[in-house]
């Protein structure tokens, strides 16, 4: 029964994030381009003269792309090349085994809890995975026998460690406030409206906002790519299925990234003023099962709701900012959010220590 | 299952751990290192220790390992320069292997002669992160602020030995 319930939560975010989240990003990305800079956008592909708002699109990139030749450069290291988009494709997915898309509730006396692995060190767990994408970027660079690409390697390495660093620093005051690493808890905490990460820890949302997509390599942190620059940096010798695994990965990452920022910050499933209790005494008249699933049904929508939002945000911040230059990236890392990051732990372990006694 | 997926995983490290050595590119060697530290962390998993596993994969795999591979990639090392392997160093190596061989086989009897403390089973709260933690700042707490204070001693020495170079050059 537990592998039953197991497999299903498996199979719904799965099928979410890869049938649902990322084909619609590839289209969302550009119609929300074609928006803030006065175009029609993506609304040629149709079927029997069906458009669907360019809605088709994504199907024909799917098309197109998989019936390209897959095509590796002379000189390259084959193996490496072909599993360089894998590396960097399968960390951003499996992150989002620790997310919890809902609460806690009873379904005919069973208690399920709507995350796939609860793990005590959530929070750890998907820094260690994501830190792995970086793989990814650096041995396609590397394998692709291309001087462009080994600098897009070259930067997206740099541009790794320094970003990691500021991340798992600016989380720390996430864990000090929270008391947990489990992600779970720290979505359970913020029932109240009040205690969102936002309010407790605004710095350390910010930080970690800027962090992230520099993580993710998304303009204005995308040095690594920069198709003025370099080309298109560490996929340039990609084609293909390769090339379209590269960009799932960045969309996935999206998701993830805004699960993370959703649970940590944003209350995850929980509603402003409206705690989970309330919910369930006001649908009791329907039982004690069906107040609990159509709970868990708001709960989830609400969750992914806040993570439509963060990602139509990350989506505006692409196409709003211009590229940062090379050095102002690593100074913006290691001059900026690095001493602000461990002043957020210092003032947060200052205000724990004088308020909560 | 258990016991096989703690053989797979030590297989998985001995094999890479050994490429890592014989393998010409190094790109290659630090992959497989890679892959070596990923086996230990799994069976960290298999020892309860889920803290250590995350942060073996996070410090080790994920920020140290790229610093590796961003030098070789900086310092553009390829395998085809270094020099052929001759039938001397073929000699050499195996006669190293061979005195190894034969001293891990007699620590390993020396090992096998004392008895190991029958297991007891692990408290519910083995490995947390809560526990960890408190080990560190209470019963640890001296080496581990020695250690930091190495760290911040070996920071400072790197940073001032590349300060030398850039003042005078």
């Amino acid at each position: 029964m537990d592998l039953i319930i197991d497999i299903i939560k498996i199979l719904f975010i799965f099928t979410l994030i890869m049938g649902v989240f990322s084909p619609i990003l590839g289209w969302v990305e550009r119609k929300q381009s074609a928006l803030m800079q006065d175009r029609v956008g993506a609304n040629r592909a149709d079927i029997f003269g069906f458009t669907m708002i360019g809605l088709f699109h994504p199907l024909a990139d799917a098309l197109k792309l998989m019936t390209k030749e897959d095509f590796i450069p002379q000189g390259a290291n084959k193996v490496m090349h072909t599993i360089a988009p894998f590396i960097s494709f399968v960390p951003a997915l499996i992150a989002f085994a620790v997310i919890p898309f809902g609460g806690e509730y009873i379904i005919h006396g069973k208690e399920i809890n709507l995350v796939i692995a609860d793990l005590d060190v959530g929070l750890l767990y998907i820094f260690a995975f994501a830190s792995l994408a970086t793989y990814g970027a650096v041995i396609a660079g590397w394998a692709s026998n291309n001087n462009w690409s080994l600098l897009g390697a070259l930067r997206a390495s740099a541009q790794m460690i320094s970003y990691e660093v500021a991340m798992g620093l600016t989380i720390i005051g996430v864990f000090m406030v929270y008391g947990s690493l489990k992600l779970t808890e720290i979505g359970a905490a913020q029932e109240d409206f009040f205690k969102w990460g936002i309010f407790l820890q605004p710095l350390g949302f910010v930080m970690f906002l800027a962090a992230a997509i520099a993580e993710n390599k998304r303009i204005p942190f995308d040095v690594a790519e920069a198709e003025p620059e370099i080309i298109a940096g560490y996929f340039l010798e990609y084609s293909g299925m390769k090339f379209i695994m590269f960009w799932m990965a960045e969309f996935i990452e999206i998701i993830t990234i805004s699960g993370i920022v959703t649970t940590l910050f944003f209350g995850g499933w929980n509603i402003p003023f409206v705690p989970t209790a309330t919910l369930i005494s006001f649908f009791s008249s329907l039982g004690d099962t069906w107040a609990n699933i159509i709970t868990m049904l708001i709960h989830i929508g609400v969750f992914f709701s806040k993570i439509i939002f963060f990602i139509w945000l990350q989506m505006t911040i692409r196409w709003t900012l211009p590229r940062f230059r090379y050095d102002q990236v690593m100074k913006l890392g290691w001059k900026i959010l690095l001493p602000l990051s461990l002043l957020n732990i210092f003032v947060t372990g200052v205000v724990i220590l004088l308020f909560k006694k | 299952m258990e016991l096989l997926a703690f053989y797979i995983l030590g297989a998985g490290a001995v094999v890479t751990a050994v490429m890592m050595v014989i393998h010409r590119n190094p790109i290659v060697s630090a992959l497989n290192l890679i892959f070596t530290m990923f086996c230990l962390a799994g069976i960290f998993v298999l020892l309860n220790a889920h803290f250590m596993a995350a942060i073996q994969i996070l410090v080790y795999a994920g920020a140290i390992m790229v610093l590796f591979i961003f030098v070789i990639m900086l310092l553009n090392l390829r395998g085809e320069d270094w020099p052929p392997l001759t039938w001397k160093k073929l000699l050499a190596s195996f006669i190293g292997i061979l005195f190894v061989g034969y001293s891990l086989i007699k620590i390993i009897g020396i090992f096998r002669g004392s008895m190991l403390p029958v297991a007891t089973p692990l408290p519910e709260d083995f490995g947390t992160t809560r526990i960890v933690g408190e080990k560190l700042f209470t019963d640890f707490l001296l080496p581990f602020e020695v250690t930091s204070i190495l760290l911040l001693t070996a920071i400072v020495g790197a940073v001032m030995l590349a300060k030398m170079k850039i003042d005078k050059g």
